[in-house]
């Protein structure tokens, strides 16, 4: 099985389906003969042409709307954000038009877009969001976060062909530095479900995106019983997978990049308070970067952000508790 | 300040070969306006008999742009209808039953009560619903126009927007997005003169059809009150965008005859510009064209009335049989489990090659499945 970085993951899934289904099309700034800020779409244009691989003007609300009425039309778009954090330019179609549509008229609306997310490398207030819990406030939207090169390709498969608007929040701190083995061809890998990333009995992190791998790096470098839970889907969450492995260890600590109050850890907590409150050995932690902003400056970045000495130290306090 | 007045109205800026409507056409074009007259005014009744929940809207005045601008659709064509176009679903093949039953909330309802008044678009006939947000549609028309676009089909996406939506930068994405792709798509923008209670010289500085030239798609005005007006401007637009001229924007001019909506006593209407628009009723007016100018005899117009309120009226006793929706419902539907084409609306227009099923004026329609 081939070894590919996210990045490439994320370009291997999309061509394949590309490949797959004509009516797969890519829109979005500078990811034509550019092949976008980040190179996902490289090479794309060439292969599929430039209407398949649309340069859009900057606007990200008709970005956002042309997805919408194409893929009522039936064709399967995907939408770039150049940085997740312009989203905002177009969440208006994305929540009130797109997301709303099935529920009011019955109206299927399949569209895919594309949020290249996270903080660690001075991007400033601007490009360095994970806005994943505003998508949580506006029923009708899925919304999965990869961790892995292999989960990035199967699960953005999997949001192409389903039949409604899937946020797909890659970590631009993934792009290049996670590399693991990914299937060849067409693989996807079913949304809903969370990943037991590493088994253990003695305390659970239940993580997704860039806290996976943090996650992982703190139970080795630990050397403790300790389990890590991929979440991999944000909505709809594993209902079951969490509450299995709040029981089986009775310790958890979620943790993840975005900002604290009512993010998804808040909603994990509280499910596992409500359903799973008599297994639990220890009170729920949480390790998130505070409300703030993210900061410019690489101190002030580094102490909003969570380091793995601080997936370290809650997992230590928690075993101890 | 001046207000907008009559004076803005302009004479038809594409001339109508009379050859395109029969005889039957234009009994059609009536008919379809009077529909929409007269269902607007059982809602509004109904709304005062306290059935409505909300508020009521309406497009009083505004007929002759909805019922004439879908009236040059195909079946396949595509629509993301306003809430002040109810003529284009009745175009459409809505029928009044389901219109007046989606005001009360009913199970019957388009939205079988998921939503309310005009925020609706009959799935089963081309339409995509709009929402309160404007001018949203615009820019989901266009992505329904890329479609056909990337796959060469003749076919067209339209929708409507106020004038007030030309104020929001969604407008400007629209056009020109619509510009640089040159997109099948037509808009039609109606000039009702407020936007709420905010007149014209508070919306703009310069008027909406000056601005499409500097999007690089030609831009139509017409008068909004004369429906074949309205219809030649969207037949010449949809024409054109078919051909893969790319997009129009089509100004009608008109003026809003009722509030916002119900709860709106208009006081900020002087009363003569409501007179001097009283005047030019498009419905009106053209029964007394039809008369004047293609023989149509007193008895047909009366009859076309007639029929209408009598069809109106069934249709709302069947709307008030309508139950109100399983509150069960009210947790299901948030996701789809696939995806479904749009069917295709009916296209009663004489000038379509492909014979659409006649759309008798007792036609029933099915109930809605759950």
């Amino acid at each position: 099985m081939p070894e590919l970085t996210y990045l490439e993951a994320i370009s291997d899934g999309l061509r394949t389906e590309m490949r797959r289904d004509e009516s797969v099309f890519c829109l979005g700034e500078d990811i034509g003969a550019f092949g976008g800020a980040f190179k996902v779409t490289a090479g794309f244009a060439a292969e599929f042409g430039p209407e398949r691989v649309l340069d859009t003007p900057l606007a990200e609300n008709a970005i956002i709307g042309a997805a919408t009425g194409a893929a009522i039309e039936g064709m399967r778009p995907v939408c770039e954000m150049q940085f997740a954090d312009f989203i905002a330019c177009g969440f208006d179609q994305l929540v009130n038009v797109a997301a709303k549509l099935h529920y009011r008229q019955g109206q299927s609306v399949p569209l895919v877009v594309r949020l290249p997310s996270g903080g660690g490398f001075s991007g400033g207030p601007f490009h360095s969001q994970n806005p994943e819990a505003w998508f949580l406030q506006a029923p009708g939207l899925k919304v999965v976060a990869p961790a892995t090169a292999a989960d990035a390709k199967g699960l953005l498969a999997s949001a192409i062909r389903d039949p409604n608007p899937v946020c797909f929040l890659e970590h631009k701190g993934l792009y290049r530095h996670v590399r693991d083995e990914v299937p060849a061809g067409e693989y996807t890998v079913p949304l809903g479900k969370a990943r037991v990333a590493r088994e253990g009995g003695e305390l659970t992190v239940i993580a997704y995106g860039s806290a996976v791998p943090s996650a992982l790096a703190a139970a080795e470098a630990l050397e403790e019983d300790i389990e890590v839970l991929d979440l991999r889907s944000l909505w709809p969450l594993d209902a079951e997978a969490i509450l299995a492995t709040a029981r089986k260890t009775g310790k958890v600590l979620i943790a993840h990049e975005a900002t604290r109050a009512c993010g998804v850890g808040a909603e994990v907590a509280a499910l596992i308070g409500a359903e799973a409150f008599e297994d639990l050995d220890a009170p729920i932690r949480r390790l998130t970067a505070p409300d703030v902003p993210i900061p410019f400056s690489p101190t002030l970045e580094a102490a909003v952000l969570p380091q793995l000495d601080d997936v370290k130290e809650a997992c230590g306090e928690l075993l101890a508790y | 300040m001046t207000l907008s007045d009559a004076s803005a109205v302009m004479g038809a800026a594409v001339p109508l070969d009379p050859a395109l409507l029969t005889r039957a056409d234009r009994a059609e074009l009536l008919r379809y306006m009077t529909m929409m007259r007269t269902a607007e005014e059982r809602a509004l009744s109904l709304y005062k008999q306290g059935k409505v929940p909300g508020s009521f809207y309406d497009g009083r005045g505004q007929e002759a742009i909805s019922v004439g601008a879908a009236f040059a659709l195909s079946p396949r064509d595509r629509l993301c209808i306003l809430h002040r176009d109810l003529g284009a679903h009745f175009v459409r093949g809505v029928t009044p039953d389901r219109y007046l039953a989606n005001y009360m909330g009913r199970a019957d309802g388009v939205t079988g009560g998921k939503d309310g008044n005009l925020h609706f678009g009959d799935r089963a006939r081309g339409c995509v619903g709009m929402v309160s947000m404007l001018p949203d549609m615009a820019l989901v028309a266009n992505g329904m126009a890329l479609a056909m676009k990337m796959r060469g089909e003749a076919r067209v996406a339209l929708t409507f927007f106020g004038e007030g939506s030309t104020a929001n930068g969604q407008w400007h994405e629209a056009m020109n997005f619509a510009g640089v792709q040159r997109l099948p798509v037509v808009f039609v923008l109606e000039n009702n003169r407020f936007a709420y209670s905010t007149p014209n010289e508070l919306e703009f500085a310069a008027d909406p059809v000056e601005r499409a030239e500097g999007y690089g798609l030609p831009g139509a005005e017409v008068d909004g009150n004369d429906v074949e007006a309205v219809f030649a401007a969207v037949h010449a637009a949809v024409e054109r965008a078919r051909e893969g001229g790319g997009p129009t924007l089509v100004e009608c001019q008109t003026m809003r005859m009722h509030g916002h909506g119900a709860h709106d006593d208009m006081g900020y209407v002087p009363a003569e510009l409501l007179a001097k628009w009283e005047a030019r009723d498009p419905i009106q007016s053209y029964a007394a064209r039809l008369l004047e100018e293609f023989d149509f005899a007193d008895e047909e117009v009366e009859r076309i009335t007639e029929e209408v309120r009598a069809y109106v009226a069934e249709c709302a006793e069947r709307a008030l049989a309508s139950p109100m929706p399983d509150p069960a419902l009210a947790r299901e539907g948030v996701f789809a489990d696939r995806w479904e084409p749009l069917g295709d609306g009916a296209a009663p227009w004489s000038g379509w090659a492909e014979p659409t099923a006649p759309q008798p004026i007792d036609n029933r329609v099915e109930r809605r499945a759950a």
